[in-house]
């Protein structure tokens, strides 16, 4: 009985949380124009914030986060990088291709672990292909989809005209687009793709007008998530419509226009440290790190195990400038959260809008809710 | 007989104007102004610009002196309460969100919001003493009427960090719900009141024990939970009633000081923030910060009874008597 009760004694000594950040570089893609320089390092410096935020939280509760920073080269090998990660880094966020997710969840050396997925909007990997030890920072598809969608209903712009790119991803970006308009009772009035073949009469901002004509609809919604063509389509369309998806007033987990609930003190934080805007996968890799603070603060503990019990409970609520407190539903990992709908240089709206309820949470009105899931 | 009834009618009226003759300042973060209202006609009287995104704002001990928070200029400006003229400047160190005068007047605690810290200022020197070291971003701050207490409230690392007045150290450290804005002493010291945001909560602490003793859930019918986000918390002299902003729930919870019954919700402007009492405690002054308004309370009939705008995003008030 005596053995029993000092087995029991945990020590009181500081605890220390230690957490992977793993990248892999980009390939620079093709841009419309020279408007914005490519960032190669999205993601870290959001990590970087969180780790100094959750220490200053930490001298107070005996806690010390360290974050380890690995980013593998193009052409790197990105599995042995993973599988250098000790037994004692138990909690890992992912900045990585959508393909390379599972790639690294699958992993033997991965079991054990927690992953933080910080750059995905894939539907499929929160849906038939979810892992039980993936949480899902970023809205997927359909969440933005479905926030475009609830914007679109409150203006009853309700007939629309799809334009969908050559990409793989803007055919499930347009996929997204197209269940949203079901759920919400839209009408899809055209739908045509976007073939980006010119010759030396056509360009692409000459095609426009010719490739709007002939339809009659009440907006433009576009699926071009790579930006190739998207930015020509407003102000060019034969009929005066808006332009809204990919580009024009886009469906965003951040934005530089951002500034209520105290996200202006984010934006300066980031900034001052970044010497750049606050992008979504920094926001991201904020939220990841965040999560893991507020966790461990919360149930006093170290553990993945804990960490994850208590990230997963109800208890749960992470504060994420956006004006509701952010937690992840049980049924598929995904980070449960308002979405922003934005202009380049104004704050549109925030979803879920207005007058969009559900009976548990109206943040589940955007994505795939419970009784929808293909996650098993 | 009619000559006694007259006069007692004079009286009254001058008596009431009495009563009446405090003058409310309201910061307007997006005007970079300060809105001046006379309650007592129900008037906006003018609108002074004061500096880059004011915020936090407060009446000096004497009344001659107004303190604006100009968080964007990085300062607390010192305006003459008559003139409106700036006088002077405090060094508060970056971007002053809120602040707290001591009793006796002579220091004041500025969170600073993007540094993590708190900044204590000799107000007659204009020079800061010193700097604390408290939890991610840093908003609420109050000090305790028996000058024993700071408290400043992280607003990321959801804690309340008690700070001895006579070291300038962190005694304890109090973790709360998600979000803590604002904190407030009871008139005799013995309670600390300080609202979480992001759970709807209230709590109320015991300064001697620093336990909390209790949580209060804001709940209002057919207004979703997440809508509920307390900010300002203000008690009364007698603790009857506490009063608290509840943000985009539009409302004023009135809260029973001694059972914690909450027991009434009055509704004012959109996203209601901060709130000052009238000096003899029979009005409250509300800024709401989407509809560009203030709301004034009747607290003998706990009844809302006038809506003024002022100018855009109301944001601190302040009342002189």
């Amino acid at each position: 009985m005596l053995l029993f009760a000092v087995g029991n004694v945990i020590a009181v000594g500081k605890q220390s949380i230690k957490i992977a950040y793993v990248s892999q570089e980009r390939a620079v893609p093709a841009a419309l124009s020279n408007l914005d320089d490519f960032i190669q390092n999205k993601g870290l410096f959001g990590a970087e914030l969180a780790i100094s935020d959750n220490n200053t939280t930490g001298q107070f509760t005996q806690q010390q986060y360290e974050l380890k920073k690995i980013v593998v080269p193009l052409g790197g090998d990105l599995v042995k990088a993973f599988n250098s990660l000790g037994d004692d880094t138990g909690l890992v966020v992912l900045n990585v291709n959508p393909g390379q997710v599972n790639q690294l969840a699958d992993l033997p050396a991965a079991q054990n672990k927690l992953l933080f997925d910080a750059a995905s909007s894939d539907d499929e990997l929160r849906g038939a292909q979810c892992r039980q030890h993936v949480l899902h920072i970023l809205p997927s598809r359909a969440m933005r989809a479905d926030a475009l969608a609830q914007y679109m209903l409150k203006k009853r712009w309700r007939e629309w005209f799809l334009v969908v790119g050559q990409t793989p991803e803007d055919q499930l970006y347009a996929a997204a687009i197209k269940r949203a308009a079901k759920r919400y009772g839209m009408k899809l009035v055209a739908e045509k793709a976007w073939d980006n073949t010119y010759d030396v009469r056509r360009t692409a901002q000459s095609d426009v007008p010719q490739f709007t004509q002939g339809e009659d609809y009440d907006v433009l919604v576009v699926a071009d998530e790579q930006g190739l063509f998207g930015e020509y389509l407003d102000y060019r369309t034969w009929l005066p419509r808006p332009v809204i998806g990919t580009q024009g007033l886009i469906a965003t987990a951040w934005h530089r226009t951002h500034e209520q609930w105290g996200a202006v003190q984010l934006q300066n934080r980031f900034k001052e440290q970044a010497g750049r805007w606050m992008e979504e996968e920094d926001y991201a890799a904020y939220l990841a790190v965040r999560a893991i603070g507020e966790a461990s603060v919360r149930a006093k503990s170290d553990q993945v195990q804990a960490i994850k019990d208590y990230m997963l409970s109800d208890a749960f609520a992470l504060q994420g400038y956006k004006g509701k407190p952010l937690s992840f539903r049980s049924w598929d990992g995904q980070l449960r959260q308002p979405i922003l709908l934005a202009a380049p240089r104004s704050m549109v709206g925030v979803a879920p809008l207005d007058g969009f309820l559900h009976p548990k949470s109206e943040l589940d009105t955007l994505g795939y809710d419970q009784p929808e899931t293909a996650c098993r | 007989m009619q000559k006694i009834f007259l006069s007692s009618f004079c009286v009254a009226a001058l008596f009431m104007a009495a009563a009446n003759a405090e003058t409310v300042f309201v910061t307007l973060e997006k005007d970079n102004a300060i809105a001046i209202v006379d309650p007592a006609e129900g008037k906006l009287i003018k609108t002074v610009p004061v500096g880059q995104r004011p915020r936090g704002i407060a009446v000096s001990l004497d009344g001659k002196q107004i303190y604006v928070a100009t968080s964007d200029d990085d300062t607390i400006k010192v305006l003459d309460s008559e003139t409106l003229k700036e006088i002077g400047n405090l060094p508060s160190g970056e971007d002053p969100e809120t602040f707290a005068i001591s009793p006796d007047g002579k220091l004041m605690y500025v969170s600073n919001e993007d540094d993590n810290e708190v900044t204590v200022i000799d107000i007659a020197a204009k020079k800061a003493v010193q700097k604390i070291k408290v939890g991610v971003e840093p908003e609420g701050i109050a000090v305790s009427p028996d000058n024993k207490w700071v408290i400043s409230a992280s607003e990321t690392t959801n804690m309340l960090h008690w700070i001895d007045t006579k070291t300038g150290k962190i005694v304890e450290n109090t973790l709360v719900d998600p979000r803590p804005r604002a904190a407030n002493f009871t008139a005799d010291s013995q309670q600390l009141w300080a609202t979480s945001e992001m759970a709807g909560t209230v709590i109320v602490m015991d300064s001697a024990s620093k336990q909390i003793v209790q949580t209060i859930k804001l709940q209002v019918q057919a207004v979703n939970d997440e809508l509920i986000q307390p900010v300002g918390v203000v008690i009364d002299k007698d603790r009857h009633y506490a009063y608290v902003a509840m943000g985009p729930a539009n409302r004023v919870a009135v809260i029973n000081a001694q059972n914690y019954h909450v027991e009434k919700y009055l509704l004012v402007g959109q996203r209601v923030w901060n709130l000052a009492f009238s000096p003899d405690q029979k009005r409250l002054y509300t800024t709401n910060g989407v509809s560009n308004d203030i709301s004034i309370i009747d607290l003998t009939e706990h009844k809302v009874t006038k809506s003024l705008a002022v100018g855009r995003y109301p944001w601190g008030v302040a009342v002189k008597p």
